[in-house]
């Protein structure tokens, strides 16, 4: 086989995600590539959740509706999956909870951690068993949960290390019975696997934006964006930055705001609900010509909509957030390592054009993670563009760029006057109609002219020589790339657009070179497309749209884009 | 140092006549000379409304933001360079009623940061309507039969939250405000300090003569380190104390995040080692 997906489905506070974690690092250290993403329902207890980990030869990164293992650890998963189980599906599960069910391969995790002491290591006992049948080496998945559960002391160590002998045993009878899984690793390939990182789209983004020179953060925790603050939470001390939960989203805006105007690097991180109460900040910023970089995570709305699954359905509201007319940038990363360096970059951006920079990511992209050879933190460099300020320094001063020297208080000898009312070059109140054009312009014309000279440009994928052209940006481009790969069309592109505003200005020279072009978007309406409409007057006809809070799987993009090739 | 170093040249002031916004105006620049703060290291954040005007009108760093939103930025701005003196400066109705939330929070943050609310009892900006501390039955155009909501007390308030500093002041005693603002200032951690002033245009129920009539100080009995004294004085009705009705010496935030125990250094002038980051995704994702 060249890959195989597993999936592990149980209720909430089971333990899935321990068995995630021990899985996808010790078969990255197996040397094989690994990507892992979970759907979880919005409750703390019980429900249905399911993990799915694909390990396979080449590095694909993106999610399949195929179930090739399914490890059932509760009763209702069966009936959770029923839509993705096939005949090929193989079952394992114990069977005294989900019943005498034929087609099931009886893990009888119950009977063996009573053995064991607690039920809680029947995480290991699965990890064992997976790994037995994808014929890890005992000796290396020992050292390994040896390691994994050092701090918890000797007697769980043992108990564990009992827990893993027992899985394999297990796994050992399976393939006795005449069931074997046999997946090429990736020892073929140059470079060595086991030496990659294993990172998720939450931790790139937090890293990106450390490597961004980020030293605030602020946030109410909201699904799936608390990730982020979580992380610079934990690394507070080690990468000096102040980490702060807020007491509403209001407040964590305002208090990024805060950090730049006293020469900070401040982001917040949120999702569409939360960044619904931001709004006001964004216009402050806007006026003020202060940066901020925000994070939102989207997920499906409208209000609290589904707050655990996934969509892209926000880019409107980032794109309209706030009244008046005002520059912005929204980056939009679709690769764990997109969401690295477009986080960083977003700080820069901010910084240089003293405006909002959105990162829009969203459920599915947060949650996933796979192997990759490593980050480059030197990629796309660091600027900053405090200025030091002499007596007669003027905050807003016109420029031919729109974009003002930016002063800090506390540094030089000029003092730093902002204000959220209209205002003259020293930044304070003015109603003077020339100043206020000359001040809107400065804002919005001027500088959205100066970022259009460095758009970062979609990534055309697939057929170079295109007839037809997919559109799509963010989460969606990994697995439309993999669907690619499937179709073999080479007629077919994929233009990932990773910039979703302002778009670069070239953009009508891809769209009028294809003659069929299909959006693709995780919402309802197409709002990408929408504003490629908006801006450039083309209008795509052909849509690929998704939103029932799940995200795309390869499987329906390419049977969606064959049904509209075939039209 | 002295007051006149804090004038701004050629500003048109945009209060009425007898506005209690003057004298204060006034109180600030002798007390930030007395202090010999510098308008350089001063960081003034105002929020919206007639007050929030007030640092336009003198030589400091100035963020005139958002309607009730001085404090958070306030919070940052400190946390980000503790060099500067802070201050959150705005009405009550952009500090009590639209940032009210705020204003919880920041006592139990507790940023080293001073928190001055002009009290005048109503809305100027808008024109006359009720503030949140608008004594009940008081007519406005919009409370037509007369404030029915119970006013917010903020120094009860403050004192329940177990805030770190609490003081009440009068404008028309530019003296002993000073005194307060510059122990306010002075003090580590969030000091909330509320200013009674009069509106001669939309109050004119409690004029100047009102708040001098309908209040008096705390005396050196006063203990502002007893909380329950200190409660019991903030809910006194007949005459409203002022002064400083407590203090609770604690850690501010910026020294319980811990970033400036072994490192003064402001964040706003740290670098980043370039390649820390590398170090941890190469070591700790692997």
């Amino acid at each position: 086989m060249e890959d195989i997906s597993i999936v592990l489905c149980g209720e909430a506070g089971q333990g899935i995600e321990t068995i995630e974690d021990i899985l996808t690092k010790i078969l990255k250290d197996s040397k094989y590539n690994i990507f892992a993403v979970k759907e979880y329902m919005s409750r703390v207890r019980g429900g249905s959740n399911s993990t799915e980990i694909r390990v396979f030869q080449k590095p694909i990164r993106a999610y399949v509706d195929r179930i090739d293992l399914l490890f059932a650890l509760s009763n209702k998963s069966l009936d959770h999956l029923k839509d993705r189980i096939s005949d090929n599906t193989i079952i394992f599960g114990d069977k005294e909870i989900l019943g005498d069910i034929q087609k099931v391969i009886d893990i009888p995790l119950s009977k063996i951690t009573k053995k064991i002491g607690s039920s809680v290591y029947s995480n290991t006992v699965t990890a064992g068993v997976i790994c037995g049948m994808l014929n890890v080496s005992e000796y290396e998945f020992r050292n390994f949960i040896t390691k994994y559960f050092e701090k918890k002391g000797e007697p769980i160590i043992n108990k564990n290390l009992e827990a893993a002998s027992e899985g394999f045993e297990l796994a050992k009878k399976i393939i006795e019975s005449g069931v074997t899984i046999k997946v090429k690793k990736s020892e073929e390939l140059s470079r060595d696997i086991s030496k990659d990182i294993l990172i998720s789209g939450k931790d790139a983004v937090a890293l990106g934006a450390l490597a961004g020179g980020c030293n605030f953060i602020s946030g109410y925790p909201m699904s799936p964006a608390t990730g982020i603050l979580s992380f610079m939470s934990t690394y507070s001390k080690e990468f000096e930055v102040v980490a702060e939960q807020s007491e509403d989203e209001i407040s964590a805006i305002n208090m990024a705001i805060g950090a730049w105007y006293a020469g900070g690097r401040g982001m917040i991180t949120t999702s569409g609900g939360g960044f619904a109460l931001m709004e006001e900040g964004v216009s402050l910023a806007g006026m003020a010509e202060t940066p901020v970089v925000i994070h939102i995570g989207q997920r499906p709305g409208p209000a609290t909509g589904l707050p655990t699954r996934t969509e892209q359905g926000d880019l409107d509201l980032a794109l309209y957030a706030g009244h008046g007319d005002f520059a912005r940038i929204i980056l939009s990363p679709g690769s764990i390592e997109d969401c690295f360096y477009l986080s960083k970059y977003a700080f820069s951006f901010a910084d240089k054009y003293q405006i909002p920079v959105f990162i829009l990511t969203d459920q599915y992209l947060l949650d996933c993670q796979y192997n990759i050879p490593s980050l480059d933190h030197k990629k796309y460099g660091i600027k900053r563009y405090v200025a030091q300020t002499k007596d007669d320094y003027k905050r807003y001063q016109f420029t031919k760029t729109g974009v003002s020297p930016r002063g800090i208080p506390g540094f030089g000898e000029g003092l730093v006057i902002q204000t959220g009312n209209e205002h003259d070059e020293t930044g304070h109140t003015t109603e003077n109609a020339i100043l206020r054009k000359k001040m809107v312009e400065k804002r919005f014309n001027e500088k959205l002219n100066q970022i259009k000279n460095e758009v970062i440009y979609p990534e055309l994928l697939g057929g170079k020589a295109y007839k037809y052209l997919l559109i799509g940006w963010g989460s969606t481009r990994n697995i439309v790339e993999e669907s690619l790969k499937q179709l073999r069309e080479p007629k077919l592109g994929f233009l990932y657009f990773k910039q979703l505003y302002p778009l670069p200005r070239e953009v009508m020279g891809y769209l009028i070179n294809a003659k069929k072009v299909i959006a693709i978007e995780n919402n309802a309406s197409g709002q990408f497309a929408n504003l490629i409409k908006r801006e450039t007057g083309f209008d795509i006809k052909n849509k690929i749209l998704k939103y029932d809070g799940r995200p795309f799987s390869v499987e329906e993009v390419t049977t969606r884009i064959k049904d509209i090739l075939e039209e | 140092m002295e007051a006149k170093d804090f004038d701004l040249q050629n500003i048109d002031i945009s209060w009425c006549p007898g506005c209690g916004n003057f004298t204060l105006l006034r109180i600030l620049k002798e007390t930030f000379a007395e202090l010999q703060i510098k308008p350089q290291d001063l960081a003034v954040i105002s929020g919206i409304g007639q007050s929030s005007k007030t640092p336009h009108y003198f030589k400091a760093n100035t963020f005139h933001t958002l309607h009730g939103r001085a404090i958070p930025i306030a919070t940052a701005v400190k946390s980000i360079n503790p060099n500067l003196t802070v201050i959150a400066e705005g009405g009550d109705g952009d500090m009590y009623g639209e940032g009210g939330n705020h204003i919880l929070h920041a006592i139990r943050r507790n940023p080293n940061i001073t928190n001055i609310i002009h009290n005048n009892m109503v809305y100027g900006l808008t024109k006359g309507q009720a503030s949140p501390t608008t004594m009940l039955g008081v007519k406005t155009t919009l409370q037509v039969e007369g404030v029915i909501l119970e006013p917010f007390n903020p120094i009860a308030v403050a004192i329940a939250l177990n805030a770190s500093f609490v003081a009440r002041a009068f404008v028309g005693d530019i003296e002993q405000t000073k005194e307060i603002l510059k122990k306010a200032i002075s003090h580590k951690g969030y000091a909330i300090i509320d200013i009674f002033q009069q509106c001669p245009s939309f109050n004119k129920i409690n004029t100047f003569e009102w708040f001098k009539q309908n209040t008096y100080y705390l005396d050196d009995k006063h203990d502002p380190l007893n909380r329950i004294e200190a409660f019991k004085r903030s809910i006194e009705t007949k005459k409203l104390p002022l002064g400083i009705f407590y203090i609770n010496e604690k850690n501010s935030f910026e020294e319980n995040i811990g970033l400036y125990k072994d490192n003064k250094d402001p964040l706003c002038f740290r670098e980043r080692a370039s390649d820390k980051i590398q170090k941890f995704i190469d070591s700790k994702m692997r």
